[in-house]
């Protein structure tokens, strides 16, 4: 067990501690420095890619967030059919490649331009299958009597939607869109083939970094990313701890 | 008795599931402010017909009327009737106060009109100090008061309890019953408990309804289904009993093995296969020339205020059970002599109607 | 009468369309019909300068069982395989160990497992080359401790290509499995051993079965990513690794041939619909009498 923790830190542990290598070259120690945090923070390229890249996920986990819960939540209340249960899901044990040309050729298809919103469609995809199973995860522990005594008191559907339904699902719904955003800030398969030429983003521009020029640059910007990514890990453990604190 | 008005009226009312009726052309009556069970174990359609009252589910045939309405073409939230859960359903984002609000608040009443009757409805079941709490705060017992005071401050005209004693302790739950109680006289709305707990019917309702495989068997006064029940079925569900078989007789039965056994027909006049049933505590130990079966006891047990005697007889398959107010002096593997009230031994028609139907 | 029993089933349907209606339309839309797209393609020919030209044929089947493709289909098929029994062999010591821990520390040690999984998948990968470059750590740790004397060929080999895929998708392998393992009954390995049954028959005859939807569910995860791949062959792998995730991208982007990379990207297909008829055969026998009709 140990064997496999020590397999998984050790190249995060190496790529942390390359970030501050004063030499250029990310393979020979040559001292230690923060300069490559400077570099990254003045590079436009990467700058633009993040800007980009936080576009696509802020607008991605939006929209998929309200079509992920509404489809949890439907779905739970109403259909007890495997086969759409398992649609619903279904874009989450896709293979990215599938989706990636899949959505390509709709949109030739389509004679659509590529750009930075056919990023956002194709990563709503995914992303609503993973609100939504996290939200229906929780509507399964739900009492069901919720919905009815609402109703019973007068309460309409939509009305028990808004005051119960979704006030009880916060925490749940929380803790899917921050997944969403995490997976869209780091998803490049889909991005790569969805995307245009004019408006990479990030993990696009880090794919060219890696294949063509290698300096501790990349190091600093792996560091940052994961820094981020386990900030938001992190919150959405705390947030599906307090859903099942109630 | 003075006539009672009928508050609801349901006209052979049938619900299937799939395959599997739950509930088979049930005609039944409620009257306005009474207190009324529907009872049966589980399985046997009273939770699917508190269901088609509440509105949750819509009835493959039949009628319920209320007063002079088709209740069945109201949508549940307009009808004039609320459920008080087994779970109890409280919501867990809001505060007691704010729960109990919820009903009105879809009334549209004014806020201070809300304010006034939530509060003096807390009053009513005992939690005004407990507005703000939530209710994972609360005890079992505090939050079934919730339950029941968010129901009642719509004034509906019929109030609905799912088990309401079932997540109980024996403690609390007998506390409960008293409250339900008085609170259904205090308030006077007509109350129907749903419950497979006989002992809970008997002590709270006015009359029950015993229902099998979605047939009503009998509708009665507690008192009149324990003393006169109308067939096996109902004899064997209300309370303790022993049952006898044989061919019907004009002063009781005839036992293959055990002879003639006197018994009271209660005007019914059966004639063919027949049960005698009697009570536990209507069997005596014979003294002199009586009528009597000879028994032999296997275990005596003591309760603190009764003695349970359980006996077996030769050529009877089951087991009889004797009780005895007090302790008693009877000794295990005595045998003795039985004898019963004829008065109180009931003849009853063989055979409950449920089985002739599947 | 008739006409107040359906309003509430109207109202149920409106409330039914809206909730889902929207989820199944876009999903239907942007995922069903794309799939369809590659599967119709996949009959059809590459036009004179990309795009489709919709005259039927069957020559990209054909093509594609030519030996280099074959060749790389199972290649392909091989490193997901070896690399879905590595992460069995690894994770379910590793699941079974977070197990066993006391409550505490379980979901700490599991945030620590997930935790890479959530840095970008491409940084992993580059580091690994960091790693295995001829002047990278490993050589040079290796080297400095005298084990060998000259830089091993580490990277650009089908080893390596197994290795990034292992370091990319371990997790995904643990968390099925723990969620398994942490169901299982204590007592009924107890009532083996008490019944005469040893250590590792134990583990063959009562916890393996019991677990196996969380083995089945972990190598399905780990199986049809490492299938479809193609950042870990390309930069583990030099040239020299192909596996059909390269392909299918050569084709859509480079070639513009989607024809036939769709035909190609059917394969991959075909193994997610296959591995999931698999698992649930397998999950029907297990549950056997619960999920009787």
């Amino acid at each position: 067990m140990g064997v496999t923790y020590f397999f998984l830190y050790v190249p995060i542990i190496a790529l942390v501690g390359m970030s501050f290598n004063a030499s250029e070259s990310p393979f020979t120690w040559n001292g230690f420095s923060t300069k490559w945090y400077g570099v990254l923070a003045n590079d436009s390229t990467v700058m633009k890619g993040l800007t980009n890249t936080l576009i696509v996920a802020f607008t991605s986990t939006f929209l998929a967030t309200i079509l992920g819960t509404a489809l949890a939540v439907g779905l739970h209340q109403y259909t007890k059919s495997a086969f759409l249960n398992a649609f619903a899901l279904a874009p989450a044990i896709m293979p990215d490649i599938v989706l990636g040309i899949g959505l390509l050729a709709l949109f030739a298809l389509l004679s659509m331009t590529l750009g930075l919103y056919s990023v956002v469609i194709a990563h709503v995809v995914f992303s609503m299958a993973f609100v939504s199973a996290v939200v229906k995860a929780r509507l399964s522990n739900s009492d069901p009597a919720l919905r009815e005594a609402s109703m019973d008191l007068g309460a309409t559907r939509s009305t028990t939607f808004f005051k119960i339904t979704l006030p009880s699902l916060t925490p749940a719904i929380v803790a899917g869109a921050l997944l969403a955003f995490t997976l869209s800030l780091d998803e490049f398969v889909i991005a790569f083939f969805t995307n245009g030429p004019a408006t990479p983003t990030l993990p696009i521009i880090i794919y060219s970094m890696v294949r063509f020029g290698v300096t501790p640059e990349i190091n600093a910007l792996a560091s940052l990313l994961m820094l981020v990514s386990f900030t938001a890990v992190i919150g959405a453990q705390r947030m599906t701890k307090l859903a099942e604190a109630r | 008795m003075t006539e009672k008005k009928n508050l609801i009226e349901i006209r052979n009312l049938t619900h299937r599931y799939g395959d599997v009726t739950a509930i088979d052309d049930i005609n039944l009556d409620i009257h306005e402010n009474e207190f009324f069970a529907l009872l049966g174990p589980s399985g046997c359609g009273k939770t699917t017909l508190l269901r088609v009252l509440a509105g949750f589910e819509t009835p493959d045939a039949g009628t319920v009327m209320l007063g002079n309405t088709d209740l069945i073409s109201i949508p549940p939230n307009k009808r004039p009737i609320n459920l008080m859960f087994q779970s109890y359903a409280l919501f867990p984002h809001m505060n007691v106060g704010q729960n109990i609000a919820y009903g009105l608040e879809r009334e549209k009443l004014g806020k201070n009109e809300i304010k006034t009757r939530v509060a003096e409805v807390l009053e009513t079941v005992g939690l005004s100090d407990k507005s703000k709490s939530r209710p994972l705060q609360l005890s079992g017992g505090q939050r079934q008061r919730v339950a029941l005071a968010r129901a009642i401050i719509k004034r509906p005209k019929l109030l609905l309890l799912d088990e309401p004693l079932s997540a109980l302790d024996r403690k609390v739950r007998a506390e409960m019953q008293i409250e339900l109680k008085r609170l259904q006289h205090e308030v006077g709305i007509t109350f129907v408990v749903v419950t497979h707990d006989q002992e809970e019917a008997m002590s709270m309702a006015d009359r029950i309804a015993v229902i099998a495989k979605g047939k009503v068997e009998q509708v009665d006064f507690p008192v009149d289904l324990y003393e006169r029940p109308k067939n096996r079925y109902v004899g064997g569900f209300i309370g303790d009993s022993n049952f006898f078989d044989g061919i019907a007789t004009s002063t009781g039965i005839i036992n293959e093995k055990l002879g003639p056994m006197p018994g009271n027909h209660y005007g019914r006049n059966i004639t063919g296969p027949a049960h005698l049933l009697i009570r536990p505590e209507d069997l005596r130990v014979a003294q002199g020339d009586e009528h009597s079966i000879s028994a032999k006891v296997q275990d005596v047990a003591f309760f603190g205020g009764a003695s349970t005697i359980i006996l077996t007889i030769d050529n009877h398959p089951t087991t009889i059970l004797f009780s005895q107010p007090g302790s008693t002096s009877i000794q295990r593997g005595s045998q003795l002599q039985l004898t019963w009230d004829e008065q109180k031994a009931i003849v009853l028609p063989s055979d409950s109607p449920s089985e002739s139907n599947n | 009468m008739k006409a107040g029993r359906s309003v509430n089933k109207r109202r149920d349907l409106l409330e039914r369309l809206t909730l889902q209606g929207p989820g199944l339309v876009y999903l239907l839309l942007f995922m069903a019909v794309p799939i369809c797209l590659i599967l119709i393609y996949s009959i059809f020919q590459r036009g004179q300068f990309g795009g489709v030209v919709f005259h039927a044929t069957t020559d990209n089947f054909t093509r594609a069982l030519d030996p280099v493709y074959r060749g790389v289909l199972f290649d392909s098929l091989k490193i997901a395989s070896i690399t879905t029994v590595l992460a069995l062999a690894l994770g379910y010591p590793t699941a079974y160990g977070i197990a066993r821990l006391p409550k505490r520390f379980r979901t700490t040690a599991l945030l620590l497992i997930v935790m890479p999984f959530w840095t970008n998948f491409l940084i992993r990968t580059y580091s690994w080359i960091m790693l295995l470059n001829s002047e990278g750590l490993l050589n040079k740790a290796l080297l400095k401790l005298n084990i060998i004397h000259t830089p091993l060929d580490l990277l650009y080999t089908q080893s390596a290509v197994i290795l990034g895929l292992l370091y990319g998708y371990l997790p995904l392998m643990i968390l099925p499995l723990y969620a398994s393992i942490e169901k299982l009954d204590p007592e009924i390995r107890e009532a083996a051993s008490n019944l005469g049954a040893n250590r590792f028959r134990t583990f063959l005859d009562v916890t393996l079965p019991l677990t196996i939807s969380g083995v089945l569910a972990g190598s399905i995860f780990v199986f049809i990513p490492s299938l479809g791949n193609f950042i870990v062959p390309e930069l583990l792998g030099g040239g020299k690794t192909v596996m059909v995730g390269n392909l299918v991208r050569d084709q859509f982007l480079k070639a513009r041939d989607w024809p036939f990379g769709s035909v190609l990207a059917l394969v991959v297909i075909l193994f997610v619909f296959v591995l999931f008829a698999i698992q649930s055969k397998v999950e029907k026998r297990i549950s056997g009498g619960a999920h009787a009709n």
